[in-house]
This record gives structure tokens, C-alpha cells and sequence, in this order.
């Protein structure tokens, strides 16, 4: 075969570990002996003195050069990220009239990061750069000591731990410490106790929303309420809230319902009961618009995804897909009823109200849903 | 004839003749073709002032009634436009979405090839079958003094759940998207919302009213011009793009510098101690 | 031997003095001072996540004195003028002032919420290198049960972190988490109205956050990575495997100075890493998403990619309910919440522990694993990667469906079968991808390292040449522990008496999984009789376990899998 590879200048295995042949002090360094003249393992005398220098004295300037040079562009970087701080206004009370507050920002944001990077990488660079080419590049070895301690280290210790328990009595007076295990056992289920008015019990709650016979229906945002003939076109679809209540997030978190409008004939559901209970029922539509709860039955996302081609209304949380011309029923996704459907009515002056609230709980599952 | 030869045939074998030739060629073909072809979306301006009407009904027979019926009745591959409106043409035909290109598919943005005067005259024609929703005017779509504050709030209920908290699109079922709105003029966003085009709902002056409408139009022109002030948008898409880039980005270049941050050094030479 | 000690300046020697009158600390810090600090790259991983730790709570400290934790409605008339007049809570207004009126408000923002990213990043990249390399193996289990639970503890800390501004996506997410919370038996409903102090949205649920954010889960978080870093100094870092790296040692750089430096270095590039992305990407645009509302809600609504795989798991599973008795339970909600997680989490704890007990291994292991080494180990770790990973990605499902052109629906099916398929095929693949390596570890070994020149011989064939490895290859390649193996169940001893730890249906699954771990290629330990004196001693203990590997392989010989491996490359 071909002579051996000469390991050239990677030997990297005999630099500064492992006994070499000759009789040259082996380098090892751990925990330092108590007395100077005793010994751990084979003859080590005083430590051997550490060559503080790099070998190659004109590669070294060089490398100080380069760190001092970074070093340089951070303190330049650091103080150019002052003055872009002070330089630099943001907020509409302190750029000039008619500027763009948001592009303010942009360049202050600009400025201020790139200063800061610079900065930062620069000193890393640097600081990179000392530690591989100023340092010399000394390897060292470090004894690891068994973790377990010494057998008679243990005895002593189990020694003192078993006296001391006995001194306390505690291993002989089993009456004291089962009242101390007592005693501590309401202090311990105090701080739980004390988490009970974090809230109010759910009660009935979540079974009912504000609406109710007679409410109408605005619309979000502008607050109209809607007649039948202002959704006009088939394929229509529109966000309500009741009336009243469009500052009131709780509220809102149940009761937010969409309004779909349905060409004639379009939409057919059987009246639908869950355990006894009308659910879902053609009647209670108005001229082909149907309302369906918009609070996901999955685990409460707006559902507000509707494609009036396919008639599907998706829930773009989790993909729960409902059929809005049959009764919302589920046809794909994680959602495991349909959309609640809310009785709708005409009020005297010929607005569409809720004919009364919906007729299951709203939105996610919950164990007392029934 | 004689010595002096045509600078053409004396060039015939130069490298480059092969594709003069070919060259030449296409552009003899081609302007024959449309010279003789004569019909479609490049007709020329008509010789005589035809009523938009009947221009758009013209326009109608060459280009869409194939699809949609001699009548705009509809057929079995596209719906009637009996009704459709004036608005709901112009959009679908300025946004380049119709004619479509392909049956059956969703209908993208593309640019188009009919003149806006074109356009116009079609949606007469079919505005005059059966009334509908009318293009809206210039003042209708301005949104001189809207309010975006409301347009965000209408927006983030009625078309984000679609459309994106940015208007950077989404994914709908069975294949079909809601585009970016990146490139839709004021007029063609009022269109939309008014006409409801493919899957997308209808949001009639009813339900979202026309200075509503212009509220929306107004946020969503705000949100895409408006710079990102905290560097680049990863696509207003969210956290996706995010978590990305925090692990091919910040793992990935941490990774090379703590590569080179333990790497043997170059310079490893015995100490002299050792010796 | 040289000249050049270093002459200390006497005011630091006068406070080094003083403070050594005063707390004897001499000989601890000059311990201290030596400490040896092993060098891989992947080493550095655990303080990518130690110095973004560090980092969040400098930019959180500052971010703490502008933003104001409640859910007070207030009208807005601030710099971002295309909000103006909306009613939004005190918090988001706080956050949109931090944004966009207070200088560098917004880059301190974004540096803490990609040093949150980042946090998670590497906490799991450090993960995956411990788990691959076996340095969560004895003495280090309590320091992996530690990381586990700084991971939790780091997911839950992100979540309320980026729900604080109370804008619609996060809202969108606190929406999620009380619908989970609801649908859990029996007391669901009572802890989603004491979380939310009452129903959803409340306004207790921003302060609760808070305190939670910015006292309890750091304090938390420091106290465990003030006891990781202890126990990982007290018990010495692990090593790769190296010529002259062995149990008894640790060989590498003392801390002072260089440690210190390189980790001085490593500080700066980490926070200039997070400058950079912090002022060239833009994090969490909060004035894009808007205030939340309950009725609103956006396309792409994903949590931070460390809550990914919850989002995924909500996303896959498909519609199961019981109702009995007037009760409910969602199994849509209540499975993807908690098994998934379950599964990874409690796998990675009791890993250590399954591991000792099926090779009955208990000895302390200071230098690491290849992963090559111990296929059963890295075919579960990327097993256990692919489950993780599957699930991250069908959380983003509708990105990926409108990215990539592909149905919504069909992405969801995918998931749903390779949920399955995946892990179990991926453990197969890179068991075998392992065994290979090995067998490839093994030429080397006895043929040598090619070295790419070939040769003609005078008889016409090519052969390309090799050299042997040398000592610091070698050490290497032989540095492989096969653990012994176990008696085989039913495998009575010498008087017929059967292992009291084979017996029974856990001994029989012992007995399988122990076949599993001490499946190995015979490495030819003796290749071309290099003969170098050095670097074998440490090496030579591996043989025996070798043999041992040996003996397990001939003793399995019913099995199949012993058939293939009985081929050694006897040269």
C-alpha cells in the first residue's frame, strides 16, 4: 500500500495531553493538593508554566490590528446609535407637520438597528477573532472525580443524618409528627382555597345569550338595523350584533350572528331537535335569510369564512366547515355540532329581531352542555 | 448582374442568417394573421357612433356568448348575466378574470386585453337585459375624508376572515383562494363588495353602505401603502413566515458562527513546555 | 518559562483581598478559574437560549416601564393616525404607543419577541443534540427533566407574552384557549371562568397574564437555569468522543480566559443576530392585525411556531363527541389539547429512565454518543421529530393550501395518515440509515480512508487507495459502547435458574427491547496493525463491550435481523 500519512502539523493528539515518550511533566490539571509536596498522581511537581504568548508573534499583531480596527466600528457604531436616537424623532408631536408618522418610524427603526447590529456584531467579531489568533492555543485536561462519594464519606453522613433524627425525637414519637402532618395539611390547601374568587361560578351562563324576543339586529360597525328587503341579493352575507350591545365584548362573544340570504329554494333542512329541543327549523327564517350563530361550535373562533358558490361557511381557525343551506350541518373539520340557528321575527316597524334566544348554548362543548 | 452581388445573397451564410431568415419570417405570418384575422379584442374603433349598446352587444357575440348564450342566458359552462349588472361586468372584465381562461377553475387577476371603453360598452349591453348594480362613480369610490378607523373594524369582521388581516389573501376549500388585494383599484373593490363575484359573498348598500364601503376601500389603500416600519413584511401573513426565519435565519447563521467559533486552529503548535 | 506574567494593578488585587477576607474564595474561584470547558459547536446551542434569556428580560424590563397591562377601553389618538378614534384596551394603546412613539420602542419590541422565538429555537435544538448524542444519560437525568420542564415553562411564558397586547390574533388564540379550557370534563367550565375571572373575553385575563409573564414563570425560569448551569458545572460537561477524551476526563480550554472570551464573542453575535432580524423583519405587526374584537377574525391565524403543534393537533382531529347523561365530552378538543403534547413531553422524561432499563445500563457516561452508534435511540428521536413535526406543519395548513396551490382538505388527510405512518417509517429508516453508518464506520476501519487516487495495477484493475485512519480518526470510529446484553428471557443460567428480570410479560417486553438496543455491527477493532501505542487504552475498555455485542448478536440468532449482521468484514 502507500506510506503512511504523515500527520504534519495536526498532531493534535500529542499536544498537551496523554504521556508522551520521553519524560516531559504531563499537564494535568484538577482540584490543587492541600500540601504543595503531596502528590495525586505519577511525579508532578509545581505546575509547569503556561506560554502565555501565541507562537507566531507577526500573526498576532496582525489579528490586534483587526480586533483593535472592529473594536473601532463598534464604538463608532455605538455612539452613531446615540445620535440616532437623539436625531431621529418619532410621533406625530414631534415630526414636522404632514410627515408620515409611520415612515418616521421606519427610519428610526432603521437607523437604531442598524447602528445596535453593527455594534453588536463588530464586538463579537472581535472579541472571535482575539480568542483564535491572539490567545495561544493550549489544550488542557481536567480529572473528572467519581460523583458518588466515598463509602465512608456516605457511613458519616447516614451517621450524623440517623443522629440528629434521633435527637429530634421526631423518629420516635410518631404522635408528634402525624399532628405536624396534620397540622400543615390546611395551610397547604389555603393558597388553593384562597384561588376560589378568582371567578364567578359558571351557574346557567353559558347556556344563555342576551338575546331575546323582540331584540333587533344591527348591523357591526354602523349599528343599522336591517329590514329583509336591504339584503337583497341572493349570496349576501352580513356580520349583526343585538341592539345595544356593541360595547360590550362579553355579550358579543356569544351573541354575534351572521345574516346569509338564499335565492328561493336554495335552502332545505328538516326540523332538527337535540334531546327534545327544536334546534334548527325552517320557520325560522324570513323571506330565504337564515341566521346562524358566528361563534364556532369547535372552540369559539368567529366561523366568518362564507363561499356563496358551495354555500359553505368555513371557520378559518381549524377549517370547521358548515353548510348554510342545511342548517348549518357539519360537513368537515373538528367542530362536532352545527352552528346554533337563531329564530328570527319581524318587529312592528318591519326590522328583523330575534324571535327569541337561541335554543342551545352557543359555541364550544363544555361537560354540563347535556 | 454581373461582379456586383445584393448585400442580402452575399451575406446568405453568415451565422446569423438562419435566424434572419426565421425571424422574417414569424413577422410575415403574424402581421398577416391579424391583418386578415380582423376580429377579436384588437378591432379597431368603429367607422360609424353606434350606440354603446349595440357596440357592447357585438363585443358580447365574439367574445362571451360562447359561454354565456347568444342572449346572456347563460348555458351549461357559464351563468346568466340577466340582472348581473353593469358593476359585476366591469369588474370581472377589468380585472382581466373574464373572458376566463379555463372552465371550471377559478377565475385570477390577468391582465386584460379590452379596452376600458370596451368594457363599458359590454356592461351597457348587459346592464340593459336586466337592470342590476350600476358602476359606481368616481365620487362614489373616492375616499376623500372616509374614516378608517371604522373601514378597519368593518374590515377585520366582514373580509379578513378571507381576504387576511392585510389583505394578503387566504386559502378557501376545494382549491379556490381569496386574492391578495394588493393591485384592486378603489372601483374595483366597491364592485366586489357590491357584486359578489365567484365565491365571495355580497355585501349590497344595504348591509354595508356606500360610505361604509369607502371606509373599507380607504383602510385597505392606507394598509397596503403604508411602510412596514419594522423591516421587511415576511408577507403579512403572520407567524408562519416568522417561525421560519427564526429557525433558518437565526439558528442557521448562529449555527455556522459557532461552527467557526470552535473550529482546530490553524496554528496548533507544540508548546514548548513540553519538551 | 517566559517572562511575561502578568503584573495585577493594586486595586484589583486590593478588592480581590477584601472580598477574599471576607468569603474565602481563593481556592473555589481559582477552581473556578481552571474549569475545563470541552469545545464542540454543539455545545453552544444550551447558551443560544441562556443568552436569549438574558436579553428578554433586559428588553422585557424595558418594555415593562411603557406598557400598561389592562383592558380598560380607551379611545385612540396616537401616531398611528390610520386607528384614530377606535376604541381599543389600555394595552394595546400602551403597545401601539411603544410602536410608534417612543424611540426605538418598536426595535426593543421586536428584539424581545425574536429573542422569545429564538428562546424556543434553540431550546429545542439543544434538545435534539442532547437527546442524540445520549448526554441526558447518567449522571444527567435530573438536568434533562429540568430542560423539560424549562421548555414548558418557555412555551407558556411565549404564549402569555404575545397575548398581552390583546390584538386580534392573540385575542384570536385566547379565544382557542378558553373553548379548550371549557371543554375539559368535569371542571372545565370553572377553571375557564376562574382563568378568565368569569366569561370570555372578562377583563381580568390581561393583568392575570401579566403578573404571570413578568414575575412568576421568570422567576421560575431563572431559578431552573440557575440549577441547569450548577449541575452542569458540578457534573463537568459531557465530551465528544476524541483521541485522549475518555469517562475519567475532560479536555479542553480553561475558563479563564478563554471561556469567558469565547463566551464574551458568543453574546455579541446572539444579541447582534436578534438585532439584525429586528431591524431588517418585521415581528408581530399589532397595528396590522387591529384590536380584538370577539366578531372578527383573520385568514392565517397561527399561533408562535412553538404553540404550532397545538394549532396542528386542533386542526387534524376530527369531529368526536360523547354525550351521556345529560354530559359532554369533546374528544375533538380535549385529545389534540392534551395528548400530543403528552405523548413527546412524558416520552422525553421517562426516555432516560426506559433507556437504563432496557439495556440495564447504569453506568456514568461522560463522553457522548454518535448517534450512529445507538440506533434505537436516534430512529425514536427522529421518529418522535417527524410526529412533532407533522403536527407543526398542519398548523399552518392554510398558508401551506395557499402557498402551495394545494386543497385545504387534502392537506388535512395527509396529515391525518402520515400522523401515523410517518413516526413508524421514519423509525425503520433511520435505524437501517444507522446500521449502515456502522457498517461504513467498520470498513474504515479495516480497509482504511479512500483518498481519491487511484491506481492502475499491472494487471489491469483500479483500485483506489487508502490509507489507515490515523489516531485521532481511529479513536473516533472505535469510540462506539454497545451496552451488554441482557439474559434472554426464558434463558435459565447455569443452574436453570431463569433472570428474576426476564421473567414475565415485562421481562418478555424487556427482553425486545433490550434485542432492539444492542443491535450493532461489529466494528474489526484491529484493522491493518497500525500498531500505534497511543490513544488504544482508553480505547481498549470499548472492546469488551464489543465483544459483549458480539456475544448479544450470536445469542439472538433466532431473530432475523442477527442474520444480516452475522456478515463481518473479515479482511
Amino acid at each position: 500500500m502507500t506510506e503512511p500519512w504523515s500527520p504534519g502539523e495536526r498532531d493534535h493528539g500529542a499536544s498537551g495531553i496523554e504521556e508522551p515518550a520521553g519524560g516531559a511533566p504531563r499537564r494535568v490539571i484538577g482540584t490543587p493538593s492541600p500540601a504543595p509536596a503531596s502528590v495525586d498522581k505519577e511525579k508532578v511537581p509545581a505546575e509547569p508554566q503556561i506560554v502565555a504568548d501565541p507562537p507566531d508573534k507577526a500573526h498576532a499583531s496582525r489579528a490586534e490590528l483587526l480586533v483593535a480596527a472592529l473594536f473601532l466600528i463598534a464604538f463608532l457604531a455605538g455612539c452613531g446609535f446615540i445620535a440616532a436616537y437623539i436625531g431621529i424623532e418619532v410621533g406625530i408631536g414631534n415630526i414636522p407637520v404632514g410627515a408620515n408618522p409611520v415612515d418616521a418610524v421606519f427610519r428610526s427603526n432603521l437607523a437604531l438597528g442598524l447602528t445596535l447590529s453593527l455594534a453588536l456584531v463588530a464586538l463579537g467579531t472581535g472579541s472571535m477573532i482575539w480568542v483564535r489568533h491572539l490567545t495561544p492555543n493550549i489544550e488542557i485536561e481536567e480529572e473528572r472525580h467519581d460523583l458518588q462519594s466515598a463509602p465512608a464519606d456516605r457511613a458519616a453522613f447516614q451517621k450524623t443524618f440517623a443522629e440528629g433524627a434521633a435527637i429530634s425525637q421526631v423518629t420516635k414519637r410518631p404522635l408528634l409528627r402525624r399532628t405536624l402532618l396534620i397540622a400543615t395539611a390546611p395551610l397547604a390547601l389555603a393558597p388553593l382555597v384562597l384561588l376560589r374568587d378568582l371567578g364567578p361560578l359558571p351557574g346557567t351562563s353559558l347556556r344563555t345569550t342576551v338575546w331575546r324576543k323582540g331584540l333587533r339586529a344591527v348591523t357591526l360597525g354602523g349599528n343599522r338595523p336591517l329590514r329583509p328587503a336591504d339584503i337583497t341579493a341572493p349570496g349576501s352575507m352580513i356580520t349583526v350584533i343585538p341592539e345595544g350591545y356593541a360595547n360590550d365584548p362579553d355579550a358579543l362573544a356569544k351573541a354575534g350572528v351572521i345574516l346569509i340570504k338564499f335565492a328561493p329554494g336554495e335552502m332545505s333542512w328538516p326540523d332538527r331537535y337535540d334531546g327534545g329541543t327544536l334546534v334548527a327549523s325552517m320557520n325560522w327564517t324570513i323571506d330565504n335569510i337564515v341566521a346562524y350563530s358566528k361563534i364556532c361550535t369547535h372552540v369559539g373562533c368567529p366561523v366568518a369564512l362564507y363561499e356563496q358558490t358551495t354555500h359553505h361557511i368555513l371557520c378559518p381557525c381549524h377549517q370547521s366547515t358548515f353548510d348554510a343551506a342545511n342548517g348549518a350541518w357539519v360537513i368537515f373539520g373538528p367542530a362536532p355540532r352545527p352552528l346554533p340557528q337563531l329564530p328570527l321575527m319581524l318587529d312592528s316597524d318591519g326590522y328583523i329581531a330575534a324571535a327569541s334566544d337561541f335554543t342551545q348554548p352557543v359555541g364550544p362543548s363544555f361537560w354540563e352542555r347535556g | 448582374m454581373g461582379n456586383r452581388v445584393s448585400s442580402i445573397i452575399a451575406r446568405r451564410r453568415h451565422p446569423a442568417a438562419g435566424y434572419a431568415a426565421v425571424a422574417a419570417g414569424l413577422v410575415v405570418v403574424g402581421v398577416a394573421y391579424s391583418t386578415l384575422s380582423g376580429g377579436g379584442a384588437s378591432a379597431s374603433a368603429p367607422a360609424q357612433a353606434d350606440t354603446a349598446i349595440a357596440q357592447g352587444r357585438s363585443l358580447f357575440i365574439e367574445s362571451c356568448s360562447s359561454c354565456h348564450g347568444l342572449y346572456a342566458q347563460g348555458t351549461s359552462q357559464a351563468p346568466s348575466l340577466v340582472g348581473a349588472g353593469a358593476a359585476a361586468v366591469d369588474f370581472q372584465m377589468s380585472t382581466g378574470r373574464m373572458p376566463a381562461k379555463e372552465l371550471g377553475s377559478e377565475n385570477e387577476r390577468k391582465p386584460t386585453t379590452f379596452k376600458p371603453y370596451q368594457i363599458y360598452d359590454i356592461a351597457a349591453y348587459i346592464a340593459s337585459l336586466g337592470g342590476g348594480p350600476a358602476i359606481p362613480s368616481q365620487s362614489e369610490v373616492s375616499t376623500a375624508g372616509a374614516n378608517t378607523a371604522l373601514g378597519s373594524e368593518l374590515f377585520s369582521t366582514n373580509c379578513a376572515q378571507c381576504h387576511g388581516f392585510a389583505g394578503a389573501g387566504g386559502a378557501l376549500t376545494y382549491g379556490k383562494d381569496a386574492p391578495p388585494l394588493t393591485a384592486s383599484t378603489p372601483t374595483q373593490i366597491y364592485e366586489a363588495m357590491l357584486t359578489g363575484p365567484e365565491a365571495m359573498p355580497e355585501f349590497g348598500d344595504g348591509t354595508i353602505t356606500p360610505a361604509e364601503k369607502r371606509d373599507i376601500i380607504a383602510y385597505i389603500i392606507a394598509t397596503r401603502e403604508e411602510p412596514n416600519p419594522g423591516g421587511l413584511s415576511l408577507g403579512r401573513t403572520g407567524t408562519v413566515t416568522e417561525g421560519l426565519l427564526a429557525w433558518l435565519g437565526g439558528l442557521g447563521f448562529l449555527v455556522l458562527i459557532a461552527m467557526w467559533l470552535t473550529a482546530k486552529r490553524r496554528d496548533h503548535v507544540r508548546s514548548e513546555s513540553e519538551h | 518559562m517566559s517572562d511575561d506574567a502578568v503584573k495585577i494593578p493594586a486595586a484589583v488585587s486590593g478588592v480581590g483581598g477584601w472580598l477574599d477576607d471576607r468569603f474565602h474564595g481563593a481556592r473555589g474561584v481559582r477552581v473556578l478559574m481552571r474549569k475545563v470547558f470541552p469545545d464542540h459547536w454543539s455545545f453552544m446551542l444550551g447558551e443560544i437560549a441562556l443568552w436569549s434569556f438574558v436579553i428578554l428580560l433586559l428588553t422585557g424590563t424595558y418594555l415593562a416601564l411603557f406598557f400598561v397591562p389592562s383592558s380598560a377601553p380607551v379611545i385612540y389618538h396616537g401616531s398611528y393616525q390610520k386607528l384614530d378614534g377606535i376604541t381599543m384596551s389600555q394595552a394595546y394603546q400602551s403597545t401601539l404607543n411603544i410602536s410608534f412613539d417612543v424611540r426605538g420602542g418598536l426595535l426593543i419590541r421586536q428584539i424581545h419577541h425574536w429573542a422569545a422565538d429564538l428562546f424556543m429555537v434553540a431550546i429545542m435544538a439543544h434538545m435534539l443534540r442532547v437527546f442524540f448524542t445520549g448526554a441526558y444519560r447518567k449522571p444527567r437525568e435530573v438536568n434533562w427533566l429540568i430542560g423539560i420542564v424549562l421548555f414548558t415553562l418557555g412555551m407558556l411564558e411565549g404564549l402569555f407574552g404575545y397575548s398581552l397586547p390583546d390584538d386580534q390574533l392573540s385575542g384570536a388564540g385566547l379565544r382557542i384557549t378558553e373553548g379548550v379550557m371549557q371543554g375539559v370534563p368535569i371542571v372545565g367550565t370553572y377553571i375557564a371562568f376562574f382563568f378568565f375571572g368569569g366569561p370570555f373575553p372578562g377583563d381580568s385575563v390581561i393583568p392575570r397574564m401579566y403578573i404571570l409573564h413578568v414575575l412568576l414563570i421568570p422567576g421560575l425560569i431563572l431559578a431552573l437555569i440557575t440549577a441547569h448551569l450548577f449541575i452542569m458545572f458540578h457534573q463537568k460537561h459531557t465530551q465528544m468522543p476524541a483521541l485522549g477524551n475518555t469517562e475519567r476526563n475532560v479536555v479542553g480550554q480553561p475558563f479563564w480566559p478563554y471561556f469567558l472570551l469565547k463566551g464574551q464573542a458568543w453574546f455579541f453575535f446572539i444579541f447582534g443576530t436578534l438585532a439584525l432580524l429586528s431591524t431588517f423583519s418585521q415581528i408581530n405587526p399589532i397595528w396590522l392585525y387591529g384590536p380584538y374584537t370577539p366578531l372578527a377574525i383573520s385568514s392565517a391565524s397561527q399561533p408562535d411556531f412553538y404553540m404550532g403543534i397545538l394549532e396542528g393537533s386542533l386542526r387534524m382531529m376530527p369531529a368526536w363527541e360523547t354525550n351521556f347523561l345529560g354530559h359532554t365530552i369533546p374528544w375533538g378538543v380535549f385529545i389534540p389539547a392534551l395528548l400530543p403534547i403528552g405523548l413527546i413531553f412524558t416520552g422525553a422524561a421517562l426516555w432516560p429512565f426506559f433507556e437504563q432499563w432496557a439495556t440495564g445500563d447504569h453506568t456514568v457516561h461522560n463522553i457522548n454518543d454518535r448517534p450512529r452508534n445507538a440506533p434505537v435511540r436516534t430512529g425514536v428521536g427522529v421518529a418522535a421529530v417527524c410526529f412533532y413535526g407533522i403536527l407543526w406543519a398542519e398548523g399552518a395548513n392554510d398558508v401551506l393550501a395557499d402557498k402551495l396551490q394545494i386543497p385545504l382538505y387534502t392537506i388535512t388527510w395527509i396529515a391525518r395518515v402520515a400522523i401515523f405512518v410517518v413516526p413508524i417509517v421514519a423509525y425503520f429508516v433511520t435505524r437501517r440509515i444507522c446500521l449502515g453508518l456502522q457498517r461504513k464506520d467498520a470498513e474504515l476501519l479495516s480497509h482504511g480512508l479512500e483518498i481519491g487516487i487511484i491506481r492502475q495495477l499491472p494487471s489491469g484493475e483500479f483500485i483506489e487507495e487508502a490509507r489507515p485512519l490515523n489516531d485521532e480518526e481511529r479513536a473516533v470510529v472505535e469510540a462506539k459502547r454497545v451496552p451488554p446484553a441482557l439474559p434472554a428471557p426464558g434463558q435459565p443460567d447455569e443452574n436453570g435458574v431463569p433472570a428474576p428480570s426476564s421473567r414475565g410479560v415485562m421481562g418478555w417486553a424487556r427482553g425486545v427491547a433490550n434485542r432492539a438496543f444492542t443491535e450493532t455491527v461489529a466494528t474489526n477493532g484491529h484493522g491493518n496493525g497500525h500498531g500505534h501505542p497511543n490513544g488504544h487504552e482508553a480505547v481498549e475498555g470499548g472492546h469488551e463491550a464489543v465483544e459483549g455485542g458480539h456475544a448479544a448478536v450470536g445469542a439472538g440468532g433466532g431473530s432475523g435481523e442477527a442474520d444480516e449482521l452475522d456478515s463481518h468484514e473479515e479482511h
